[in-house]
């Protein structure tokens, strides 16, 4: 980092530090000028890390007591509930963790939709975190299959099964996923090899994600560029790291409620009958965090083009910073964008809602329609939006709020256009 | 506008959320005074060992207790029989055992370590002595049915006389609160089966009462600890979220911002 002139004050330090620069990039961590202005929402960042690391280390311990075998699986995981000491708890935190996991990386990826995070000069930060929500979905859904109960058996039959609708080569597909002709011991075996693979994946994704963070700077409520460091900005450490740590132990008390109050509220009764590929379950149901996807599968009638819906409902945020148009980051200063942000949350609520449903009558119709209002709202709404809405004045800067300022302005504007104003 | 999408969404989920909770269950599970509900909730040691007996001596014919080992009905947050109890019941039972030196399998009385005894060699024996129905392992039964112990209880005393013009097979049963409301078990418990031996009255909703006392522990050995810690662990937080608040009001009143 260039404006870091940053010297150890010790001689093994200086030393050290020439040859490895470790502490210049911790010192560009604790230094590293933040938007003063970053509300309760921004907190998720460091929230999500929390949740990467706990759930590494609790699935390491699981790990070292788990048996992904078909035959053993199940009574690997009742033998951690019973008999390993605090077996119980490291399961539960595990499980119940990837569900605070997805929580916080959904209100991550809301409010970066909110405050218009994607936008120049931020879109690669927003596709890397993208890449970290699709391996995300795929760690969670071979994580659940492991427990080999019903709808762990279930829900990966029916999901590898979706391969094959490939045109040509998709039944092949399937039979080398499955590792045979059906899910079996094969199929279990790697998916416990890739669930153990894909966290450090995570992890090295979630490392380029705030190094491409720290070279923009973070966004901000108000969506303005900033100059940094200024009176805008507080250094990271103590100011953010504190109130990072306050919203983490908030966030705690509603993990450890369900931790230990609810264990097995997020999950489904069904996974605690042993996978028994000759009886099916009444509703296979995947995880609450997939239903909205899942509900925009069942929505079209034909298989191929349900797989494709589904891929490109998450693919089509990657491509989000160019469709949409307007060059205002923040929704506060747009008053149209702001009431469609919120019918798409509704929009995505409704869609998760369907999905856990029978794909049936009313719900069916209800599912099409709001997936066809998700894809709209990225491919049609946006696009226009941008050109036609009539945005508010934003502010100079955060700490004076005098009207005028401008984005992607680099450098923001020049004192000329200032008296011109 | 963004108000009225505000307010309709929460509307809309307060309405769905009834609408799901009670469409899924179209009759209404009968529920008791459970001792184990709520952050404080405990079990009652005498209802667990009440459940036990009934277990052992109503169940236990067709339904194995597979994860569950002798020793565990003395630990801790269990029925807590004393460890001579808890042998003295495993003696009752014998297991296979071997291949001894001359290679010869044998049985011999449990011991606290073994696993419960199972009631058939294997799932083909189950079902072929119970009309092709496969009696299921109860370890974590009330963790894998929907409505919890609510629901098992609900069963177990859910026998009635099917309504008028439902036909049934040989060997089914009707019942208010199953699945599709058949079932193949008949139903397992009247008054006076079992004789308590603390003098409690064996009514049906007494016994069904204990046994899925019991049946919820084996499924969450560890319940009792589990509410322990987690009333010490929230507790904790609280407090030091507490702590955590007041010093980050401190480092941030040092510049203007409000945090």
């Amino acid at each position: 980092m260039s404006e870091h002139n940053y010297q150890p004050k010790s001689k093994f330090g200086k030393w050290f530090n020439d040859r490895l620069p470790l502490l210049t990039l911790a010192n560009h961590l604790t230094d590293y000028p933040t938007p003063k202005n970053l509300n309760y929402w921004w907190t998720f960042g460091g929230i999500l890390t929390f949740c990467l690391i706990t759930q590494i280390i609790t699935g390491l311990v699981l790990a070292m007591h788990y048996i992904a075998h078909a035959d053993l699986a199940f009574s690997s995981v009742e033998h951690i509930m019973r008999d390993v000491n605090y077996g119980w708890l490291i399961r539960y935190i595990h499980a119940n963790g990837a569900s605070m996991f997805f929580l916080a990386v959904y209100i991550h990826i809301f409010r970066s939709l909110f405050y218009g995070s994607y936008k120049a000069p931020r879109e690669i930060i927003w596709i890397l975190g993208i890449m970290i929500y699709l391996l995300m979905m795929a760690a969670a859904f071979m994580g659940y299959v492991l427990p080999w109960g019903q709808m762990s058996f279930w829900g990966a039959t029916v999901i590898t099964n979706l391969f094959s609708a490939i045109p040509l080569v998709g039944e092949s597909i399937t039979t080398w996923l499955w590792g045979g002709y059906s899910v079996d011991n094969p199929t279990l075996t790697r998916f416990f090899t890739l669930h153990y693979l894909i966290p450090f994946l995570i992890l090295g994704l979630v490392v380029l994600h705030i190094w491409a963070l720290h070279v923009p700077g973070n966004n901000n409520p108000i969506g303005i560029d900033i100059k940094k460091p200024s009176k805008d900005t507080v250094s990271f450490h103590p100011y953010i790291v504190v109130k990072d740590l306050f919203a983490l132990l908030l966030f705690l008390i509603l993990f450890a409620f369900f931790v230990f109050y609810s264990p097995n509220v997020l999950g489904h009764a069904d996974n605690y009958i042993e996978a028994n590929p000759l009886v099916t379950p009444a509703h296979i149901v995947p995880e609450w965090y997939l239903l909205p996807f899942y509900a925009i599968l069942r929505s079209i009638p034909d298989k191929l083009m349900g797989v494709i819906a589904m891929l490109s409902a998450i693919l089509i945020l990657a491509a989000l910073p160019w469709l949409d148009t307007s060059k205002i980051r923040s929704a506060v200063f747009r008053p149209l964008y702001k009431q469609f942000y919120w019918i798409l949350v509704l929009d995505v609520l409704i869609l998760g809602y369907v999905g856990a449903m029978p794909a049936e009558g009313l719900y069916l119709l209800i599912a099409r329609i709001g997936t066809a209002y998700y894809f709209a709202h990225f491919l049609i709404i946006l696009p226009i939006l941008g050109k036609v809405e009539k945005t508010l004045p934003l502010p100079m800067s955060i700490s004076e709020p005098i009207l005028g300022g401008s984005l992607n302005a680099e450098p923001a504007r020049s004192k000329e256009d200032f008296q011109k104003l | 506008m963004l108000k009225f999408v505000k307010y309709f969404s929460l509307i809309f989920f307060l309405i769905t959320g009834n609408i799901v909770s009670s469409a899924e269950n179209a009759e209404k599970l009968l529920t008791t005074d459970w001792t184990f509900k709520g952050p404080f909730g405990k079990f009652d040691r005498a209802s667990l060992q009440r459940g036990y007996q009934v277990y052992q001596e109503v169940c236990a014919s067709c339904h194995s207790l597979k994860y569950m080992s002798y020793r565990n009905l003395s630990e801790e947050g269990g029925p807590e029989f004393s460890v001579q109890e808890a042998k003295a019941i495993a003696a009752n039972f014998e297991i296979l055992d071997g291949p001894n030196p001359e290679g010869e399998m044998f049985t011999r009385p449990a011991r606290l370590s073994d696993k419960f005894a199972m009631p058939y060699a294997n799932e083909e024996e189950a079902k072929s002595a119970n009309g092709g129905a496969y009696p299921p392992d109860m370890s974590v039964l009330v963790k894998a049915r929907k409505g919890g112990a609510d629901y098992v209880y609900s069963v177990l005393l859910g026998y009635e006389e099917p309504p008028v013009g439902m036909k049934l097979d040989d060997g089914v049963h009707y019942n208010k609160y199953m699945y599709g409301n058949k079932i193949k078990m008949p139903a397992p418990l009247s008054e006076g089966l079992v004789e308590y031996a603390d003098g409690t009255s064996a009514t049906e909703q007494q016994m069904a009462k204990d046994v899925v006392s019991f049946l919820m522990w084996t499924a969450e050995p560890h319940l009792e600890q589990r509410h322990k810690i987690g009333f010490r662990a929230i507790v904790y937080l609280i407090i030091l979220s507490i702590l955590v608040y007041f010093s980050m009001k401190k480092i941030w009143s040092r510049i203007e911002t409000e945090v």
